[in-house]
């Protein structure tokens, strides 16, 4: 729990805009790339994944999960952090509106294990979510982040 | 007691719902097995466990599976897994 989730992270964007939720996960996609965790072709196979599936990724209030499987598009894995300005709709009739994208890019079914413990540490912290959803800036983000990765190793 | 989180690729949604389900499991003193497994080997892995942990979208992609079906809307909400695997677990024993 140790691990700060914001060294884990490709690229964190805030305040962004998505017209719809293919753009949203566009936006996540973009991030993985930047960060050299992914090609173009893995952003295509999360949307794939949601047209497949339907809005799973949608695991908890506000909150996508954007991410498809290990596969030649996955370069080194990384996660990328993407909150919208203007909430977006997947579908999901539990979870809608979306206003935070996590996308996930993993090598294998094992090597992320540690970093998903840290991600889903700061997902279940609804204090720590608060400020994040409301988080103006990625260095906002990334003090969130880092407070509570200090807080659970004290 | 195995138990089997599902989604759509096996790495994401499944292990956040492996990794809390665990979490709820130890608190309420249960000794019970817990996978992580994508659509295909989930539609194998449900014949012999006895909890399918998983979303609602994909409850009706997995179909009719012998083991019970629970559907956790917010997977992060510990109350809310508790809640759900506590009903079921005590419909199992009576």
């Amino acid at each position: 729990m140790a691990l700060n989730l914001a060294e884990a992270l490709s690229s964190i964007v805030t305040q962004a805009d998505a017209a719809d939720w293919r753009a949203a996960i566009r936006l996540a996609g973009d991030g993985l790339v930047a960060g050299g965790a992914t090609t173009e072709a893995y952003t295509d196979e999360m949307i794939d994944a949601v047209e497949k599936h339907g809005p799973y990724i949608v695991i908890a209030p506000g909150i996508a999960l954007a991410h498809s499987r290990p596969s030649p598009a996955v370069l080194t894995g990384g996660l990328s952090w993407v909150g919208l300005a203007t909430p977006v709709e997947f579908g999901n009739k539990a979870n809608d509106p979306v206003t935070l994208v996590i996308g996930l890019a993993a090598k294998d079914h094992d090597a992320h294990l540690q970093v998903m413990r840290a991600l889903a540490g700061v997902l279940s912290d609804s204090e720590a979510m608060t400020q994040l959803h409301t988080a103006a800036t990625p260095d906002d983000v990334r003090g969130v982040l880092g407070a509570l990765a200090a807080a659970a190793a004290a | 007691m195995k138990i089997v989180a599902v989604c759509g690729m096996g790495i994401g949604t499944s292990v956040l719902l492996k990794m809390n389900a665990e979490k709820v499991l130890a608190k309420l003193g249960i000794d019970a097995d817990v996978e992580a497994a994508d659509m295909g080997v989930a539609r194998g892995a449900a014949q012999t466990a006895e909890i399918v942990l998983t979303s609602e979208e994909l409850a009706e992609e997995l179909g009719d599976v012998p083991a019970e079906v629970i559907i956790i809307n917010n997977f992060f909400d510990l109350d809310e897994i508790t809640e759900k695997l506590t009903e079921k677990l005590t419909a199992a024993v009576e």
